[in-house]
């Protein structure tokens, strides 16, 4: 078995070489070149593709079907109404229509749209970066041997096991204006009552301090991960050059760390710009609406009023998609322009 | 190998019973034997913390009556119960079989298909046995859809003993409580009212009193954003900035019945549905000391919102035989009597009132006369969706983040989208 196996992929991966055509003989050749290189991929990685299937079946099943009727959902007017569906007795005909790019247009067209994205962009932004410089400087302090190290890592690593939606409804009790232990603590110093959640400016301070607690912990694992890779030696050299502890922060640790931060902040920036539990749970958008987000805000379009706009949010889904498409690809660019292989 | 077999022909066996199972929905459990009730019936109660108890032991004794039907309670926060409802109606998946809806969700549910229609014995018996208000409210386009469970209003809760130590009487318009606000205030360091700022209905007071209304259902017409709206809107800010009343934009209620059952507040305007969990305050141990009055009056009249709570049956469940005769059974006198002695809510037939246990309960007596002068809301499909925009620009008006002239504009903007073609 295993045998076999292994011949098959040495014949999959040097499936193209000349020579394992030749080996064939000529009028197959003739024939692969006929059928174009789809097909004589096929033909000769069958047993990869076989090998891949199932995977690419799921994926599309659970992934590309949904996706594609999400934008196919967002060309028409369908909604909670006119879907076509049968309840026990009542049988109700579908009568949605297509409407091409209307809700597009409609969606871009309405203020709201720009006010979420900007906020959204801020919300990132400040999220990621504050995570980002905590994580790097716990990191550091992890780095290095001390009493009680792996007690800090636990420590340190706690707010990551704990559910989001514990951790969300925890933050909510302490921020709360006439009870919360926040309050409580600065009442007890003179310092009158923060109105946390209910002051626009205040909520949005509050979202973004969960989010980064919230998000520290991975920060600072993959960043201690990255730093153990960095060779010690690196640092006694520039050590013995007598580089200050700033410059071997500088030069040694930051390029070390390029190819995990460069991924780290992909992801968190992904992850940010939707992070819908800690908006939703916390302070559902408000005071007002001044803390929603894109992805807050489809929700609002597609399960707050009646009846449900299902194209709505479906628009506003695929704009969310495309922004985050558009992000990936400006920052792979840049990033290849830096010489990283990605 | 041979346990695979095993397992696959289990798998196939069940597989077929399951088929079989769906094949005679439209028998299966209805099938009355010799006339009798079978199977489960699942509903969703909203009702609060200090009421589900009762509910849940009122809805078990059902059982009694129909020994072969097991009724399924759960209790789904009000708060997430609109959503999970429609989640559940229209994926059809562990849908309930009866829920309690909020007076203002009916139509909109009945309209999207989801509702069975109430038998026409007993929507008859709704018809000639219950308050005509009530009965309005689970009724679309001239059918019932909804048996009407509970019915309130809301009215000014105060506590007798801070307003005696400060020396005012109930206001009853909100300039005698910004008035009786600075006594208190003065007198004891607390507030005087709290205002909950995180839910649109409470806004209602607000406008009614202006003479204003959310929409004119007749006339198709929105005019939450006329003068009286922009008015309302300036009156909420107002009794904030003045002192007289206290508000939060998050966890409302909480806040709300804390500082009233702590005595941080001398006054909220709450419903009936609050009776229960403010006995148990600490100021309120001595029930007393609980004083109800009309909602203060705005510039032009006082007025409160007509709400309560209907019951009604999922169009596609699958016992609807039981499911009827299970909200019959709730809605009955004897149980709406006794959670008017358990838990001071109003009952919705209008022979209940006669009953010695709702004659005396000190809540009914004030309550009833309220709820008969009530403002009946617009029983329209987009009623329910109405609060979310309103509620944020409520809140934004409350807190001071936008103008009452703007917030009363969105609102508008916001209505005209939900309602189209309206004026």
């Amino acid at each position: 078995m295993a045998a076999h196996t292994s011949q098959s992929v040495a014949k999959a991966a040097g499936g193209d070489g000349e020579d394992s055509v030749a080996a064939r003989g000529r009028s197959r050749r003739t024939d692969s070149a006929k059928r174009g290189g789809l097909g004589r991929a096929l033909a000769t990685h069958w047993y990869a593709w076989a090998m891949v299937a199932p995977v690419v079946l799921v994926l599309g099943v659970i992934i590309g079907w949904p996706l594609a009727r999400g934008v196919y959902l967002s060309l028409t007017d369908a909604n909670e109404r006119n879907v076509g569906r049968t309840i026990g007795a009542n049988h109700i005909e579908a009568t949605y229509t297509f409407v091409g790019l209307d809700n597009y247009a409609d969606v871009l067209a309405d203020p709201v749209f720009l006010q979420r994205l900007v906020w959204t962009v801020v919300w990132t932004v400040l999220c990621v970066s504050i995570t980002f410089t905590l994580g790097l400087a716990l990191a550091n302090m992890l780095n290095r041997d001390f009493r009680g190290r792996a007690a800090y890592r636990m420590a340190l690593i706690l707010p990551w096991a704990v559910p989001g939606f514990v951790s969300v409804f925890a933050w909510r009790f302490l921020f709360n204006r006439d009870s919360g232990i926040l309050n409580k603590i600065l009442d007890g110093g003179g310092i009158s009552a923060i109105p946390w959640l209910d002051d626009p400016t205040w909520a949005k301070f509050s979202v973004v301090a969960v989010n980064v607690w919230l998000g520290v912990p991975f920060m600072m694992v993959a960043l201690l991960g990255g730093l153990q890779s960095i060779p010690g030696e690196l640092y006694e050299a520039a050590e013995m050059d007598g580089a200050t502890s700033w410059q071997r922060f500088r030069h040694i640790t930051l390029p070390g760390l390029r190819a995990v931060s460069m991924t780290v902040i992909l992801l968190s920036t992904i992850w940010t710009f939707n992070m819908f539990p800690v908006i939703f749970l916390l302070t559902r958008g408000g005071p007002g609406d001044s803390t929603e987000i894109l992805v807050t805000q489809a929700f609002r379009e597609a399960f707050v009023a009646s009846p449900r706009d299902f194209a709505g949010s479906a628009t506003w889904g695929v704009l969310i998609l495309a922004l985050l498409m558009i992000f990936a690809l400006v920052y792979r660019r840049s990033l290849r322009k830096q010489g990283e292989v990605w | 190998m041979r346990r695979g077999i095993a397992a696959t022909a289990l798998v196939a066996t069940l597989a077929l019973a399951a088929t079989a199972c769906g094949g005679d929905d439209k028998g299966g459990d209805e099938t009355k034997a010799g006339g009798e009730l079978s199977g489960t019936v699942t509903w969703w109660d909203t009702s609060n913390d200090a009421e589900k108890a009762s509910f849940q032991k009122i809805a078990e004794a059902f059982t009694a009556k129909h020994p072969k039907v097991t009724v399924k309670y759960v209790n789904v926060p009000y708060g997430d119960a609109q959503n999970k409802v429609k989640n559940a109606f229209s994926s059809g998946s562990e849908a309930p079989d009866v829920i309690r809806a909020d007076v203002g969700w009916v139509a909109d549910f009945a309209s999207l298909g989801y509702l069975d229609e109430v038998p026409a014995e007993t929507a008859k018996k709704v018809d000639a046995e219950f308050l005509p208000q009530a009965a309005a409210s689970g009724k679309y386009e001239g059918k019932t859809y909804a048996v009407p469970q509970v019915i309130d209003t809301l009215g000014l809760f105060y506590n007798k003993k801070m307003l005696a130590d400060a020396g005012v009487q109930p206001p009853k318009t909100l300039e005698e409580v910004k008035t009786a606000a600075a006594a208190i205030k003065a007198k004891t360091g607390k507030a005087g009212l709290y205002l909950r700022g995180d839910d649109s209905y409470w806004f209602l007071p607000l406008i009614y009193g202006e003479g204003g209304d959310l929409v004119d259902a007749k006339n198709k017409t929105v005019t939450v954003d006329n003068p009286a709206g922009v008015k309302a809107f300036k009156t909420a800010r107002d009794l904030v900035t003045s002192g007289a009343a206290i508000t939060n934009a998050t966890d409302g209620w909480t806040n709300m019945q804390t500082a009233f059952k702590s005595g941080e507040a001398a006054m909220m305007i709450n419903g009936p549905w609050a009776v229960a969990d403010t006995y148990a305050g600490d100021q309120f141990k001595d029930k007393a000391n609980l004083g109800v009055a009309a909602v203060p009056a705005g510039s032009v009249k006082a007025g409160a919102p007509q709400g309560g709570h209907d019951l009604a049956v999922y169009a596609g469940s699958k016992n609807r035989a039981a499911a009827h005769a299970f909200v019959e059974y709730m809605t009955s006198q004897d149980v709406q009597v006794q959670s008017t002695k358990e838990l001071s809510l109003l009952p919705t037939r209008a022979a209940a009132y006669e009953q010695p246990d709702v004659k005396s309960s000190e809540m009914v007596q004030f309550f009833k006369p309220a709820v008969d002068k009530a403002v009946e809301r617009a029983w329209i499909p987009e009623n329910g969706s109405l609060f979310e925009p309103l509620k944020v620009e409520y809140t934004k008006a409350i807190t001071g983040a936008s103008s009452p002239e703007d917030a009363a504009k969105s609102a508008g903007t916001e209505f005209r989208k939900i309602l189209k073609g309206w004026k």
